[in-house]
């Protein structure tokens, strides 16, 4: 035990105020509640502002959409999850014209050179937040965290029935402090910077894209 | 600038104030955030809703703070995070150093922090041989150019796009000299993206940490702080214990408040939220995390109930973005790590007013920091209370460090003089037909050195033979 701990420790609580006669916190002011539709286009909305592209397709469309996007583009390969259903439906549906699916199966120790070379790459979503317009991924095992920040184009797949109002719906309904993972991430758009004159300037460090593609029906 | 160096504060505000350049930079970029933050609370009902809000949840956290960093730790380390604590800037860096040092690191890379700033990381790491690279845009632009942030949240916000094209041309290798800020952008991207690649240690802050989960939070627009926090194998984040808050449900209100009064964005692109180093069976993420809990001043600041208040700070920028004085002189003025309304209060408090204290003079006390303040400190207030301090000696123990520094007999004889003709009318008196006598001779006081200093400035007055007061009274006019 340090003692530089104790100190700090020590110090802190001869500092607080002993009386407990505090005025009660304002409450939370309800979030307004959206239909399934308007949180889909509020989403939509705030993400396009945000210049991310936001494709609503369907469960039996949305592979067709995807393959558009990508046939739309010269893509060296695209990075992806086998063991997720996610990734199982690509590989059984790849058409040989379409960019390699590379599945994103070894520690980053041993393809960090690769993950960084791969222009883009497909995730799934948690859900998503209707009120700023942002996906919720909680990366784990199969779909590891570097998957929607390293390749220049990340694509993410999001289903409608899981975009909630605001964080702290998301955070009350689905009981987040019991179970938060190694990582959650809150993404709004592409990568962006206004460090230089404040001009705003899309993919920086992150992805250069992201497009969206939500599964409506 | 390490708190060993002496401020000349009037030099550095006569400098500042006349590079026109420096000015217009700053100038137009003020007032475009300004607006931008005006955008997205328009609801001026809704907005002082969230205010209060976020000023009860980090008054809540403050009232609990040893409990909160305990429970902190607690959580963090069953978390598999290490958790550190430093007294002293000093200490927190030694600590960082050790934990890169174990791991026979030398290149490190660093997400935006201004407890980084404040520990002069970088400055200790190199005089190791360690590379301690910046890859926030702003950031890496103004270590290339071996300056510090002007700006908490814009850090190279004093310099234009042909000082940015011209410092990248002379100082990345085969670099063609070009204003299109897309371009500037694409070069720093290329040369950081390999550093990410290769970094053996990434350096971050946090902007919140939750004790119930043990979960550190991140804010960021560009993504290379999730580099610094993802793709190296270690991860050391730095940040002022008095960040911490006491639940999860305390994290939304306090990030809408951060974001829109920082860049008036309704999110940041990322939100990055930090629970535990690789878990086994996880592919990437750092394999070790460590937490170092800065002190650096702030109990101490916290045993005073009005100056903890300046604990309550979530670094959103706001209040540099709408001082008068800031968007003149810009942040390098100051001379310390944190500038404008809120570096003026935090400042003197941990660096002492005999060496900090001119700061709390660089404002005008208009109350347009207070007023946009998503936490609602009373800036204001606390500048007063410093200027106080400044002159008077006190036994409180909660007094701030350099009490009276600037205390003098002249003066304390002047003001006591002052009480004594408010208080007795006949001293009043005595006093308005002395100085009616003397008024014209005591311009001459202007020459004289203790005045000087005023008069510099300003213009010294010239005292009426009679008093307004004598004036009334010869005409008839009743002074009851
Ligand atoms: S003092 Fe208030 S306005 Fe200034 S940076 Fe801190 S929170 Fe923002």
């Amino acid at each position: 035990m340090s003692s530089s701990r104790d100190n700090i420790l020590a110090r802190l609580r001869a500092a607080v105020p002993q009386d407990h006669a505090v005025a009660p916190e304002p409450a939370t002011p309800p979030s307004v509640e959206l239909s399934r539709t308007e949180k889909v286009a509020r989403l939509k909305q705030r993400m396009e502002a945000m210049h991310a592209e936001v494709v609503v397709t369907d469960a039996a469309g949305w592979r067709d959409a995807l393959k558009t996007v990508l046939r739309n583009r010269s893509l060296n390969g695209l990075l992806y999850a086998p063991a997720t259903a996610l990734g199982q439906e690509l590989a059984a549906a790849w058409d040989s014209d379409l960019p390699p699916l590379v599945g994103y199966t070894e520690d980053v120790e041993q393809s960090k050179e690769r993950l960084f070379a791969i222009d883009a790459s497909i995730t799934s979503t948690q859900g998503g937040l209707a009120d700023v317009g942002a996906l919720i991924l909680w990366p784990d095992p199969n779909e590891p965290r570097l998957m929607s920040l390293a390749p220049p184009l990340h694509i993410a797949v999001l289903d409608a029935t899981k975009i909630h109002d605001s964080l702290a719906d998301a955070i009350a309904l689905e009981r987040w402090q019991e179970r938060m993972p190694t990582n959650v991430l809150l993404i709004s758009g592409p990568s962006k910077t206004a460090d230089i004159e404040l001009v705003l300037t899309f993919g920086v460090h992150g992805p250069k894209e992201l497009i969206v593609l939500i599964l409506d029906g | 600038m390490a708190s060993s160096v002496v401020v000349d504060f009037p030099k550095n505000f006569a400098n500042a104030l006349s590079n026109p350049q420096l000015r217009r930079n700053l100038r137009a970029a003020m007032d475009t955030l300004g607006m931008r933050r005006r955008a997205i609370f328009s609801d001026k009902d809704a907005f002082e809703a969230l205010r209060a809000q976020g000023d009860a949840i980090r008054q809540r956290s403050l009232r609990q703070l040893p409990q909160l960093l305990e429970q902190l730790e607690k959580k963090c380390t069953e978390n598999g995070i290490q958790v550190h604590w430093a007294e002293t800037t000093t200490e927190a860096s030694q600590i960082c150093l050790s934990i890169i040092q174990s791991h026979h690191a030398t290149r490190v890379i660093k997400g935006k922090s201004m407890v980084s700033e404040e520990m002069h990381l970088n400055h200790v790491l190199e005089e190791h041989g360690i590379e301690a690279l910046e890859t926030d845009l702003g950031e890496y632009i103004i270590q290339l150019d071996h300056e510090t942030p002007s700006h908490i949240i814009v850090p190279a916000i004093h310099k234009n796009r042909d000082q940015i094209a011209r410092l990248f041309h002379d100082k990345i290798p085969n670099t063609p000299y070009t204003e299109v800020v897309e371009e500037l952008n694409a070069i720093a991207r290329k040369v950081l993206r390999e550093k990410f690649c290769a970094g053996e240690v990434g350096v971050s802050g946090v902007n919140f940490a939750v004790a119930e989960t043990g979960t550190l939070c991140l804010v960021e627009n560009e993504g290379n702080g999730r580099m610094c926090t993802t793709a190296p194998p270690v991860h050391i984040a730095v940040m002022g214990l008095e960040k911490v808050v006491e639940r999860l449900t305390d994290v939304p209100p306090l990030l809408r408040l951060l974001t829109g009064s920082a860049t008036g964005q309704l999110i940041t692109t990322y939100f990055n939220m930090i629970t535990s180093p690789r878990k086994s069976g996880e592919k990437d993420g750092p394999k070790e995390v460590h937490l170092v809990l800065l002190d650096n001043g702030r109990s101490k600041i916290l045993a005073d109930p009005e100056l903890r208040q300046t604990l309550k700070c979530i670094r959103c920028g706001a209040c540099l973005n709408h001082c008068p004085v800031y968007t003149r002189l810009g942040g390098h003025a100051y001379g310390y790590v944190y500038p404008g309304p809120i570096g003026s209060i935090l400042t003197p408090q941990i660096e002492g007013l005999e060496n900090a204290g001119a700061m709390a003079s660089a404002s005008t006390l208009c109350g347009a920091c207070e007023e946009v303040c998503p936490v609602k400190i009373p800036i204001t207030h606390i500048l007063r209370r410093l200027r106080n301090e400044s002159y008077s000696k006190t036994d409180s123990p909660n007094a701030v460090k350099g009490h009276g520094y600037k205390s003098n007999l002249a003066e304390s004889l002047t003001w006591k003089g002052w009480a004594l003709t408010n208080s007795a009318p006949w001293a009043n008196v005595l006093n308005a037909k002395l100085l009616g006598l003397l008024g014209s001779q005591l311009t001459k006081l202007s020459k004289v050195e203790l005045v000087k200093n005023w008069t510099q400035v300003r213009t010294m007055p010239k005292f009426a033979s009679k008093s307004l007061h004598a004036l009334a009274k010869e005409k008839g006019i009743s002074d009851e």
